[in-house]
């Protein structure tokens, strides 16, 4: 599934996670920029492109700032990017969020 | 060479820099050869030099040399900026700096005296932002020593820090060299760790913004140790030598944290009439003086003294006759600094009294509880307060392992921040021995060294407080956070972790980007 438009959800707060979702030609890009880049890099990639995944979101740059959250809170932003970039933040996929 | 905190230590670098490995934290009584200044003597009519360029090329600055400063102007410090870059455009060469602590206001200036070779060695009790990035990746070729206050006090007397020239700037002095840092524009309070320097430097400098008419008293440092008196526009910003006045926090962690602090010590057996502590600055320490003011006033009891960094909570305490004595090494802010000169009971100490290992008995040694800090602490209770969640230097040992022989040592600290666990299996970097550390406290509860199980009595049932190992409490943050991925380092050492008796406890290496 391709994104409608350009989403964006989350805050530069210490501990929250900003999360842009755009449309783009060819295969998900992520570009995280991470206060525990060193720590928990690799980990905060791989959570983005499973939840991505779930819901079958193709063609997509993921543009993110992460101020140090927790998975929850990455989860949480990156849910609501792409409940906006599809038009659906008034209708949530439950099943994903089950 | 393993150490007896498991720590591998180079053997090749112990070799070269005449190291023994860190054994344990009884100093026991060892028989101390102290080294002693080298004196030219003069009447001291003349001392008073009209520019700092004037006064280096009297004192015979050479290459090499070791050079220090003191910290007592915290972030509002003009002198040692204005000092360092004429050294760098003199051109001088190969300097060791050896300064009480580096403030971030210095950082620029040493990163740019490291880059043009002016400063080859350094030995702080920390470095933070942009200098500890540079040599935390391997920008100073000679790795870092980093020591407590004490221990500086003890490397300055011992000899293994030789003082060629001493540059110490003072809110006031007269023109021979009597000072003090109660009176003048820029007043810090207590001199302490400069004082060690007026002692042992070969070569004394005094900068001042303030000349008093002689004899100026009381006197700090004396003419007796004094070279020359330089006179300068100004030594320093009051507003930003302390944080003003000082706020309580109304972070909820943290007031969570100081309010079981206080009961852990309320609870133990030291909290009694005539007991002493220290608490340090910081948003939860402050909080803990104002929970203890409360149950001293409850229990009616009153502490002898207290101790180390003072700030303006606790010369409040001594205000209302909760504490009985001040002995004040270093003053945080403004209140506790501006006390000083009106506050009979707030007694300056110099960094030996306060905390040397090697004297007849420091004032750290008569400390009955003390609040102490930690970035991390592992499931051995050793902690480190200077290299962050990267592996980058951005801390100072400053009193920690010192004050950590108190008979209570609490640390207080948030079971994570932000992504960061606190509670780790083993620090990045031991700077204090879990030996030293009896409690920690986190938001969470508690955990008590299992090597003090006299402990576990008095603090076991206390109502709102619970106890953990502290293997739960590190499970407890590792379920917050997830498990961080290993730092990678370079086989190159950045900097050495002295414990405060000179012995070596750890080495910090170049991070790997």
């Amino acid at each position: 599934m391709e994104i409608k438009h350009t989403a964006i959800a989350g805050t530069l707060e210490s501990s929250d996670i900003q999360i842009m979702l755009s449309k783009i030609e060819g295969p998900t890009e992520i570009e995280l920029e991470s206060a525990v880049e060193k720590q928990f890099g690799t980990q905060i990639r791989t959570l983005m492109r499973t939840i991505l995944e779930q819901y079958g979101i193709t063609n997509v740059k993921l543009k993110a700032v992460d101020k140090g959250a927790l998975d929850c809170t990455i989860k949480a932003r990156l849910i609501t990017a792409i409940q906006r970039a599809i038009d659906k933040q008034n209708d949530p996929d439950w099943e994903v969020l089950g | 060479m393993l150490n007896n905190v498991q720590r591998e230590l180079p053997d090749d670098l112990m070799k070269e820099l005449r190291y023994q490995p860190f054994k344990t934290v009884e100093i026991g009584h060892p028989e101390i050869q102290r080294a002693a200044p080298k004196v030219t003597v003069d009447q001291g009519h003349a001392k008073l030099v009209s520019s700092i360029e004037a006064v280096i090329k009297k004192v015979g600055l050479k290459d090499g040399m070791t050079i220090s400063f003191h910290h007592h102007f915290r972030e509002g410090d003009y002198v040692f900026n204005a000092v360092m870059q004429i050294l760098i455009d003199q051109g001088f060469k190969g300097l060791t700096l050896a300064p009480s602590s580096l403030t971030n206001v210095m950082n620029k200036m040493v990163v740019k005296a490291i880059k043009a070779g002016v400063v080859t060695h350094i030995t702080s009790s920390g470095m933070r932002g942009e200098l500890g990035d540079l040599v935390s990746h391997g920008g100073l070729e000679n790795p870092v020593i980093l020591r407590s206050h004490g221990n500086r006090a003890r490397a300055i007397e011992s000899g293994d820090i030789k003082i060629d020239v001493a540059f110490l700037g003072v809110p006031n002095s007269d023109e021979v060299g009597n000072a003090n840092a109660i009176k003048g524009n820029a007043v810090f309070g207590s001199l302490g760790y400069a004082l060690i320097d007026a002692q042992y430097a070969d070569k004394v400098v005094l900068l001042t913004d303030t000349l008093m008419p002689y004899p100026n008293t009381p006197a700090s440092i004396k003419q007796t140790q004094v070279d020359y008196v330089v006179k300068v526009d100004k030594v320093g910003d009051p507003e930003k030598i302390g944080s003003g006045a000082t706020r309580f926090t109304k972070d909820p962690k943290e007031l969570k944290i100081a309010e079981m602090v206080n009961a852990v010590i309320t609870h133990s057996p030291y909290f009694k009439q005539g007991f002493s502590f220290q608490t340090g600055s910081g948003g939860a320490a402050l909080a803990v003086t104002r929970y203890l003011r409360e149950s001293m006033l409850k229990k009616s009891i009153t502490a002898s003294f207290a101790l180390g960094g003072i700030t303006k909570p606790t010369v409040d305490l001594l205000n209302e006759g909760l504490v009985g004595k001040i002995l004040d090494v270093q003053d945080f802010d403004k209140g506790a600094a501006d006390s000083m000169a009106i506050t009979e009971n707030q007694q300056e100490i110099d960094a030996s009294w306060y905390a040397d290992p090697n004297n007849k008995g420091a004032a750290v040694n008569q400390l009955d509880v003390c609040i102490l800090s930690a970035l991390e602490i592992d499931t051995k209770f050793n902690v480190n307060v200077m290299t962050g969640s990267d592996g980058v230097l951005r801390g100072a040992i400053g009193g920690h392992q010192d004050a950590a022989n108190a008979k209570l040592t609490i640390i207080s600290a948030p079971i994570v921040r932000g992504r960061i666990a606190t509670v780790v299996d083993d620090v990045t970097t031991i700077v204090t021995p879990g030996d030293s550390i009896d409690v920690l406290v986190t938001e969470l509860g508690i955990a008590i060294n299992p090597k003090r199980k006299d402990l576990l009595k008095s603090l076991v049932n206390i109502p709102g407080v619970p106890v953990f190992t502290i293997e739960q409490l590190r499970q407890k943050a590792a379920k917050i956070v997830g498990q961080a991925a290993p730092l990678a380092f370079t086989d190159k050492p950045v900097a050495l972790i002295e414990y405060r008796d000179g012995t070596l406890m750890d080495v910090v290496y170049q991070v790997k980007d």
